[in-house]
C-alpha cells in the first residue's frame, strides 16, 4: 500500500515537474528557439564589449529584429 | 505640511515607472484577458507592498541591476513572440483582426488562472512598483520629506491607474491582431530597454529610449509586413502567369 501511494505521488510530482517545465519552454522559448537563442547571445557580447568600454546598447536590439526576420522567414505563412 | 519641489519631483518620477506598469498590464489584459492579468497585478503589488514594509530604507540597496536584466530578458524574449505572431497575423489579415476571441489560438485556458498573463503583470508591476519605491525611498531621505514623497507616488499610481482602466475598453477596440503586434512590440521595447540597463549599461537619454526602441520595432514590423504580403502577392501571382 505504501509502495503504490509512493509510485502514485511520484508520478504526480513528475506530471507536475513536467508541466512546469513545458510552460517555462514555452514561455521564454516558444515555437522558434533560435530567437532566444540569438537574444541571449546578444546579450552577453553586449556585457562583454561593455566591460572592454565599448558602447554596444545598439546590439540587442539589432539582432532582436535580424533573428525575428530570420525566423520569418523560416515560416511560409 | 507637503514639500512642494519633493512633491513635483517625485511624482513626474515615478509617473514615468507607472506608465510603463499600466501600459503592460492593460496590453496583457486585452490580449490574454482580464482575470489572471488583474490577479498577477494584485499579487504583485502585495509583493511591493510587504518589500516595502520589510526593508524600508533597505530598499535603496536592493539589486535592482539584478532584477531588471532577469524580468527583461524574459520579458524581452516573450515580447518577441507576439512581435512575430502579431507581424504574420496583421500581414495575413491585415488590420482587420481576428474577431472574437479564440481560446484555442492563443493557449489561454478556459478555466483556472493563465499563468502567462499572471507572470507578464506580475513581473511589470514588482519590478516597476520596486523602482517607485526606490524613487521615494530616494528623493524622501534626501530631502528629509518622505510623507511628500510617498504621497506624489501614491497620486501618480491612482491618476495614472484610472487612465489605464478609462483606456481598457479603447485598448480592446483595437483589431487583435494588431494588438498582438502593438503589445508585442512594447514588451519587446520595455524587455530590452530593461535588460540592456539589467547589464548597468545607460542608455543614451536614459527612459526617454524606450520611444525609441518602440519606434524602430514598429518599423521593422512595417517592413517585414510589406516584404511578407510583397512575397505572397508574386506567389499568387506567378501560376496565372506559368498557364
Amino acid at each position: 500500500m505504501i509502495v503504490s501511494w509512493l509510485n502514485r505521488a511520484g508520478t504526480v510530482t513528475l506530471r507536475g515537474l513536467v508541466a512546469f517545465g513545458k510552460f517555462w519552454y514555452g514561455f521564454v522559448i516558444g515555437d522558434d528557439w533560435t530567437v532566444a537563442a540569438a537574444v541571449a547571445a546578444a546579450l552577453a557580447v553586449t556585457w562583454l564589449l561593455h566591460t572592454a568600454g565599448v558602447a554596444a546598447w545598439w546590439l540587442p536590439p539589432l539582432v532582436a529584429v535580424a533573428a525575428t526576420g530570420a525566423s520569418l522567414r523560416r515560416i511560409k505563412r | 505640511m507637503i514639500n512642494p519641489a519633493v512633491f513635483t519631483t517625485t511624482f513626474l518620477a515615478a509617473a514615468v515607472e507607472i506608465i510603463e506598469m499600466v501600459i503592460i498590464v492593460v496590453g496583457v489584459g486585452a490580449i490574454r484577458g482580464w482575470r489572471s492579468t488583474l490577479l498577477g497585478t494584485g499579487a504583485g503589488l502585495v509583493v511591493v507592498a510587504a518589500l516595502i514594509l520589510a526593508l524600508g530604507m533597505a530598499l535603496t540597496r536592493a539589486p535592482i541591476d539584478g532584477l531588471r536584466l532577469v524580468a527583461g530578458s524574459l520579458l524581452f524574449v516573450f515580447g518577441l513572440q507576439w512581435f512575430r505572431k502579431g507581424i504574420r497575423r496583421v500581414a495575413a489579415n491585415g488590420l482587420r483582426g481576428m474577431g472574437a476571441r479564440n481560446a484555442r489560438d492563443d493557449d489561454i485556458p478556459a478555466h483556472g488562472v493563465d499563468w502567462i498573463a499572471f507572470l507578464l503583470a506580475f513581473r511589470g508591476v514588482v519590478l516597476e512598483g520596486l523602482e517607485v519605491a526606490i524613487i521615494v525611498a530616494t528623493f524622501g531621505a534626501a530631502a528629509r520629506a518622505f510623507s511628500s514623497a510617498a504621497l506624489a507616488a501614491a497620486a501618480a499610481l491612482v491618476i495614472i491607474g484610472g487612465a489605464g482602466a478609462l483606456a481598457r475598453r479603447l485598448v480592446e477596440r483595437i483589431p487583435r491582431s494588431a494588438l498582438q503586434l502593438l503589445v508585442g512590440i512594447l514588451l519587446s521595447a520595455f524587455g530590452s530597454f530593461w535588460a540592456v540597463e539589467g547589464l548597468g549599461i545607460a542608455w543614451p537619454g536614459a527612459d526617454l529610449f524606450v520611444i525609441v526602441l518602440a519606434a524602430w520595432y514598429v518599423l521593422a514590423a512595417a517592413w517585414y509586413i510589406r516584404r511578407r504580403r510583397q512575397t505572397r502577392h508574386a506567389s499568387q501571382l506567378a501560376p496565372q502567369h506559368a498557364r
